[in-house]
């Protein structure tokens, strides 16, 4: 069932499209304006930055449909802005600002935008996602659903992933491994694996073990093709790593294991393979990021929208 | 005469028929089971794989059609005992009602969430719950219980138009009985979401009870004795909706107004009725709302221990003459 990646996991000169390195600075560069934002105490709540993970739904979009329902989490600035290029509706929505994608009632963890919903309970999605997916069976698209290794310690995956698999639906699970779920060392909060345990639901699985965008989509792409025209579900495992603390300032990990995981960053080796055009679009996105924090900060605060009619109640004075 | 169980049954195959875009999901709802209560028989022969039998996983269930109702469709599910509702305590609360809500504009969730509930049929602590007070004030769920004198398919329709998940909670021992029967003695209408059983010609009432539909026959039984041996008038009013409390007419000129509620005591529906009266009654009202409940307890198995905690008919006539006299 699991199906391993056969290229080597780094490629020494990664081969990136324009418009897939601008996806990703934005996504880098947006996560990095939110915690300098935090920093100067002008954020409210909390944020989870997917700093080092942004390639997973970078890579993904491409392969992913407008009909396709896209389920995100608690860590989903990136899962949205690689699906919609809309930073000020994003910045608006988690600084509670006019224009904001939700009306500011959501914030960082709860986007609803077209096929794209963020939800931040853990394992909740998968369900919901399985329900949208035997919606769609039949159509050629699917549920995708992001989660962290974390998520598979509830019991909403395994009830979601039965149903998927008994059902036939075309779900797809997007698990981001990073080894690390907000403090707690995966080591010490999973047992066996993923593989196995998509295994024993008879859902196939496969592992990524690159980050490289264009080696992801092409072990990717006939097994989303399989998800679509079979239809049935299919775990998809990135073995990834989270660059920045958990929310703000919970890093609890040893700089010795931090400096590890930046050397895992996509970021230098790319700016590395083609130093020029890396830096052109760097700054190209980083500029594009400062004009819609500065333009964003400046628009006044979102007003409620009117609450849903509910039954009339029993009147109060 | 229809058992209220055949034409909750009926109902929904009137919706199913009517509503291509409506699907049923839940444990052992297909046939030949047809549920465990046999209130899906016949669904799952006549709308294929509209109708599903599911692994035992409330809280998936609930997710599932959640989803369904996302994408644009419509789902009711069954929750086989109530009891085990608190296992999707996280899809109904945190995803479906949330979700009407939390992104900012109305997102419609036409969920409906069936729990057949309550006791007297010796079950024991874990299959003769009523958790309707659990889910008491939750933004964006509504409470239905089905009644002997709603028809179940207006109901099913109007929970579904509200576009809101919603709990609809049916009695397993109101499924044994039969629609509309109030006995010789009592005559009923429906106005509204309300409806009222009085005597016939008996003037104004000397108390006006309010419950739910699994209790109606055991305050049926309560306002009989107190008519024909305590010479007291009451008249009974039962709203389909419990939360939000819908107006409650003509507690105006009530004498004195008695909450029944089947579910144990603390954090209660009756609690939930008084606190809507009270601003409105205030001024009226001779002395405080009697409230019955259900014991603080978990509801035995064997039936005379059962018996003992839950709301019973001879506890409704002690409270209404303990109040008036």
């Amino acid at each position: 069932m699991t199906v391993t990646a056969a290229a080597p996991p780094r490629s020494p000169r990664p081969a990136v499209a324009d418009r897939d390195l601008r996806s990703l600075l934005l996504i880098r560069h947006f996560e990095r304006a939110l915690l300098r934002l935090f920093e100067r105490g002008v954020l409210s709540g909390t944020t989870h930055t997917c700093l080092g993970q942004e390639y997973v739904p970078v890579a993904l979009s491409a392969l992913l449909r407008d009909d396709d329902f896209v389920f995100s989490n608690h860590r989903g600035h990136g899962h949205f802005l690689a699906r919609h290029p809309d930073p000020h509706g994003l910045l608006a929505e988690i600084m509670g600002r006019e224009g904001a994608l939700c009306g500011g009632v959501g914030g960082s963890q709860h986007i609803y935008h077209q096929r794209f919903l963020s939800t931040g309970v853990q394992g909740e999605s998968l369900p919901v996602a399985t329900g949208v997916a035997l919606k769609l069976a039949g159509t050629g698209a699917l549920a995708c659903a992001y989660i962290g290794d974390g998520t598979w310690g509830e019991g909403a995956v395994y009830e979601a992933l039965n149903m998927a698999s008994l059902w036939r639906v075309p779900l797809l699970v997007v698990v981001e491994h990073n080894g690390i779920a907000q403090s707690t060392p995966t080591s010490v909060q999973m047992a066996g694996t993923i593989a196995a345990r998509a295994a024993a639901f008879g859902v196939r699985h496969h592992h990524v073990a690159s980050a490289d965008v264009e080696e992801i989509r092409a072990g990717l792409a006939p097994l989303l093709d399989a998800v679509r025209t079979e239809p049935s579900p299919l775990v998809v495992e990135f073995a990834t790593h989270r660059l920045g603390p958990h929310s703000k300032g919970d890093d609890t990990r040893s700089p010795e294991e931090i400096r590890r995981v930046r050397e895992s960053d996509w970021y230098d080796r790319y700016a590395e393979a083609d130093p020029e055009r890396f830096a052109r679009i760097d700054a190209e996105q980083r500029d594009l990021v400062e004009r819609v924090v500065a333009e964003v900060s400046a628009r006044p605060a979102a007003q409620a929208a009117s609450a849903p009619s509910a039954p009339s109640p029993e009147a109060r004075p | 005469m229809t058992r209220v169980s055949e034409h909750i049954n009926q109902a929904l195959h009137d919706l199913m028929e009517s509503d291509p875009s409506v699907h049923l999901l839940g444990e052992d709802v297909c046939d030949p089971y047809g549920g465990a209560f046999k209130v899906t028989r016949g669904l799952s022969s006549r709308f294929g794989s509209r109708v599903r039998s599911t692994p035992l996983s409330e809280g998936a269930i609930a997710g599932v059609g959640a989803g369904l109702a996302l994408a644009g469709d419509k789902a009711i599910v069954e929750i086989m005992f109530a009891d085990f509702v608190a296992l999707a305590f996280d899809q109904i609360t945190n995803f479906a009602a949330k979700s009407t809500a939390m992104y900012g504009r109305p997102v419609p969730v036409p969920l409906v969430v069936r729990c057949p509930t309550g006791g007297n049929r010796g079950y024991g602590p874990t299959h003769s719950q009523n958790p309707q007070k659990h889910f008491i004030g939750v933004p964006g769920l509504s409470l239905f219980e089905m009644t002997p004198f709603h028809d179940a398919g207006d109901l099913l329709t109007r929970m579904f138009d509200l576009g809101r998940p919603c709990l609809f909670f049916e009695d397993k021992v109101l499924y044994t009985r039969q629609m509309h029967d109030t006995g010789d003695l009592f005559r009923f209408e429906v106005a509204g979401d309300v409806a009222r059983v009085y005597v016939d010609g008996a003037g104004p009432p000397d108390c006006t009870l309010v419950t739910h539909g699994g209790l109606v026959h055991r305050t049926l039984d309560a306002m009989r004795a107190l008519l024909l041996e305590d010479e007291l008038v009451c008249e009974l009013l039962v709203p389909a909706q419990l939360y939000p409390v819908p107006h409650l007419p003509r507690l105006e000129d009530a004498p004195h107004v008695c909450v029944v509620d089947d579910g144990t005591e603390g954090g209660t529906w009756a609690a939930e009725v008084a606190t809507a009266l009270y601003p409105r009654l205030w001024g009226r009202l001779r002395r405080p709302i009697t409230l019955v409940n259900s014991a603080d307890s978990v509801i035995p198995a064997a039936p005379h221990l059962e018996r003992e905690v839950l709301v019973q008919a001879v506890r409704i006539r002690a409270a209404v003459r303990e109040a008036l006299s």
